[in-house]
C-alpha cells in the first residue's frame, strides 16, 4: 500500500537549536498516527513541515506520492491542516469562513454549499452557522478550526492538539469524529495527553528533543493480555504469601493494602487471579488492569527516569 | 483563487469600522478643499474672462483636487495596507493560506487586488466630485482622464509599497511606519533635484511627483507608465520573495 505521508531524514533548525532531527515517518490510509511528546519536543514543527507551513532544513516529504518541495500546490491539495492556534477570522460568520476555506482549497463553485454543510454537520456546527466566529466560545472555535481542515474532504488530515480547550463531552465527540475520519483517510495528530493517544490512535510515535524516541502500534483488540494488575486488599496477608499465588512472577507493595502483581505468562488470566484472591479471603476491594507500558515508556523517555522493574 | 482572496480581504476591510471611517474623513476633507477651490474660481472668474488663453476649470479646480487626493491617499494607504499580511502573521491565520493549494504569488496578488478594490472606490468618489463640475461648465475630458490615470497609478504604487512593508513585520504598526517612511521619501526626494549636480536627474526620476505632475498636466508618457509599473512590479516581487523566505526563517 502506498503511504499517504512519507518523510525521510527530516531536520529543522531554529538558529542553533535543533527542533526536529532525523525524523522519518509514514502514514497509511485508515491509520491514526499520534505524535506524543512533552512541550517543545518538536511535534508542532513536524506537523507544520508536513503541512507546508515551514520549510525543512534537510530531508524530504512526500504527500500521496508527490514531493512537497517540488510540487507544493499538488501536494497541499490533499491536505487538511489545523494549526495549534486555529486560523480563524473573528469578523466572519462560520458559514462565510467555511465557504472561503472551501474555495481556497479549490472546491468547485456548485459543490461549496454542500461541502460547508457536510463539514458543519460533522463538527456539530449546524446551529451556529450564522454567528460571528469572534463571538463563539473557545470550544466552538476549535470545532470551526477542525471543520476548516475537513471542508475540502482531504485524504490526509493533520491536527495539532485538536482537543485543547474543549470540555470532556466535546473531547469525546472529537475523538469519535477522528475515529470516523480515519476509516477513509489518514489522520496525524499531536498531543501531550496519554489517554488520548490510547483512545484514538492506531500507532504512536514518541518524540523527545526532536528525535523519534519510540514508535509502536497500539492494539485495540479486547482479548489483549494484561501483564500487570493493581489490587487493593482489606486484610492484606504477608507479601510472601501473595507471591505464592499461581501464575504470579512478581509482587510490589505500593502502599498499605495495595499491590502490583505481574503475571508470569499468557496462561494466567484476570479471572483466574480474581478467583484465587477471593478464595484466599483477603477481602479483595479492587482489581485494576494496568495500562500496557506506554505511560511508563513515556515517563522514562521524557524524564530519563528508570521505571520500577 | 486570486479573486477569492481579494474578495475576502475587501469584505473584512468593510466589516471593520476602519474602512468606513477612513472613507468618511477622506470624503469630508476633499469636499472642503473642493469647495474652497470652487469659491476661489468664482471670485477670479471675471478677471479670467478678460485674459487671453486663460486657465480653465480643469486647471484651477480639477488639478489641485487631484493633487490633494494624491497627498491624502499617501497618508491613508499605509493604514489600509499595514494589516494585509502582518495582521495575518500575528494572529496565525496566515497558516490557512500557506497550507492551501495556492502559490505565494497568487496570495500576494489576491491581497493586492483586494486593496486596489478599496482604492478604486476612493478614486471613483473623487472623480465623481470632479465630474460634478460638468453640471455647470465644460471640462477638458482628456486632461481629466490623464489625471485620473496618474492618480490611480500613484495609489497602485503606494499600495504595492505598503503591501511589501506589511510582509516585513508581524506588527501592523511597524509596517505602517515603514510605508510612511518609504512613501514620503519617494514623494520628497525631488527636493534634492533642484540642486545642481549629477545626482539630481536620478533623484528627479525616482521621485513620484515628477511622473505624477506630467499626467496631471495631461501628458501620458510611456516612460512615466514604465516608472509606475516598475515600482509596482518590484514591490510585489519583493513581497513574494519575503513570504517565501518566511517559511524558511529560523
Amino acid at each position: 500500500m502506498k503511504p499517504l505521508i512519507k518523510t525521510e531524514g527530516l531536520y529543522r533548525y531554529y538558529g542553533d537549536h535543533c527542533a526536529v532531527q532525523n525524523l522519518s515517518l509514514e502514514l497509511y490510509p485508515g491509520e491514526v498516527l499520534g505524535l506524543l511528546g512533552p512541550n517543545g519536543a518538536g511535534k508542532s514543527s513536524t506537523l507544520r513541515m508536513i503541512a507546508g507551513n515551514l520549510a525543512p532544513s534537510a530531508g524530504s516529504i512526500w504527500v500521496d506520492g508527490v514531493d512537497l518541495q517540488s510540487d507544493p500546490i499538488q501536494a497541499k491539495s490533499v491536505l487538511g491542516y489545523l494549526p495549534e492556534n486555529p486560523p480563524l477570522y473573528p469578523e466572519l460568520t462560520v458559514d462565510e469562513y467555511l465557504r472561503y476555506c472551501a474555495r481556497l482549497h479549490c472546491v468547485s463553485g456548485g459543490a461549496v454549499d454542500q461541502a460547508v454543510s457536510d463539514a458543519k454537520g460533522r463538527c456539530g456546527l449546524s446551529e451556529v452557522g450564522r454567528r460571528l466566529i469572534g463571538n463563539l466560545s473557545k470550544g466552538y472555535q476549535q470545532r470551526v478550526g477542525i471543520a476548516q481542515a475537513l471542508v475540502h474532504n482531504p485524504k490526509v488530515v493533520i491536527l495539532d492538539e485538536p482537543t485543547v480547550g474543549l470540555d470532556p463531552i466535546q473531547i469525546r465527540e472529537i475523538r469519535r469524529l477522528i475515529g470516523d475520519l480515519s476509516s477513509e483517510r489518514g489522520v496525524i495528530l499531536s498531543t501531550h495527553i496519554l489517554p488520548e493517544v490510547q483512545a484514538i490512535c492506531s500507532r504512536v510515535l514518541i518524540l523527545h528533543r526532536g528525535e523519534q524516541a519510540y514508535a509502536s502500534s497500539l492494539e485495540h483488540d479486547a482479548n489483549r493480555v494484561n501483564e500487570s494488575f493493581v489490587i487493593r486488599l482489606k486484610q492484606p496477608p504477608e507479601l510472601a504469601s501473595l507471591s505464592q499465588i499461581q501464575g504470579i512472577s512478581h509482587v510490589d507493595q505500593l502502599s498499605k493494602g495495595q499491590y502490583r502483581l505481574c503475571l508470569s505468562g499468557t496462561e494466567s488470566s484476570a479471572s483466574n487471579l480474581a478467583e484465587q484472591l477471593v478464595q484466599a479471603g483477603w477481602g479483595l476491594e479492587e482489581l485494576i488492569p494496568e495500562q500496557p507500558g506506554l505511560e511508563q515508556i513515556f515517563v522514562r523517555i521524557t524524564t530519563g527516569e528508570q521505571t520500577p522493574p | 483563487m486570486i479573486l477569492t482572496i481579494a474578495a475576502r480581504e475587501l469584505r473584512s476591510l468593510f466589516l471593520s469600522p476602519l474602512a468606513w471611517s477612513l472613507l468618511a474623513v477622506m470624503q469630508f476633507i476633499l469636499a472642503w478643499l473642493f469647495l474652497v477651490q470652487l469659491e476661489n474660481f468664482a471670485l477670479i472668474q471675471p478677471r479670467l474672462a478678460s485674459m487671453e488663453n486663460a486657465p480653465g476649470v480643469t486647471d484651477l479646480i480639477v488639478v489641485p483636487l487631484f493633487s490633494n487626493v494624491a497627498i491624502l491617499t499617501l497618508l491613508l494607504i499605509p493604514l489600509l495596507s499595514m494589516r494585509l499580511i502582518s495582521e495575518e502573521l500575528r494572529s496565525g491565520t496566515f497558516a490557512l493560506l500557506l497550507s492551501a493549494p495556492v502559490s505565494i504569488s497568487r496570495i500576494v496578488l489576491g491581497k493586492y487586488l483586494g486593496l486596489l478594490g478599496m482604492l478604486g472606490i476612493i478614486l471613483l468618489m473623487s472623480s465623481v466630485m470632479a465630474l460634478s463640475l460638468l453640471a455647470g461648465g465644460v471640462l477638458d475630458v482628456g486632461r481629466l482622464v490623464a489625471g485620473l490615470l496618474g492618480l490611480g497609478l500613484v495609489m497602485a504604487a503606494a499600495a504595492a509599497v505598503g503591501l511589501y512593508m506589511s510582509t516585513l513585520s508581524a506588527q501592523p504598526g511597524v509596517a505602517a511606519v515603514g510605508s510612511y517612511g518609504l512613501l514620503l521619501f519617494l514623494w520628497l526626494i525631488n527636493l534634492a533635484a533642484g540642486a545642481e549636480g549629477k545626482g539630481s536627474a536620478l533623484f528627479a526620476w525616482i521621485a513620484m511627483p515628477t511622473h505624477f505632475d506630467h499626467m496631471l498636466s495631461g501628458l501620458v508618457r510611456s516612460s512615466d507608465l514604465i516608472y509606475f509599473i516598475l515600482c509596482i512590479g518590484l514591490c510585489l516581487i519583493l513581497a513574494v520573495r519575503r513570504i517565501d523566505s518566511l517559511r524558511c526563517k529560523p
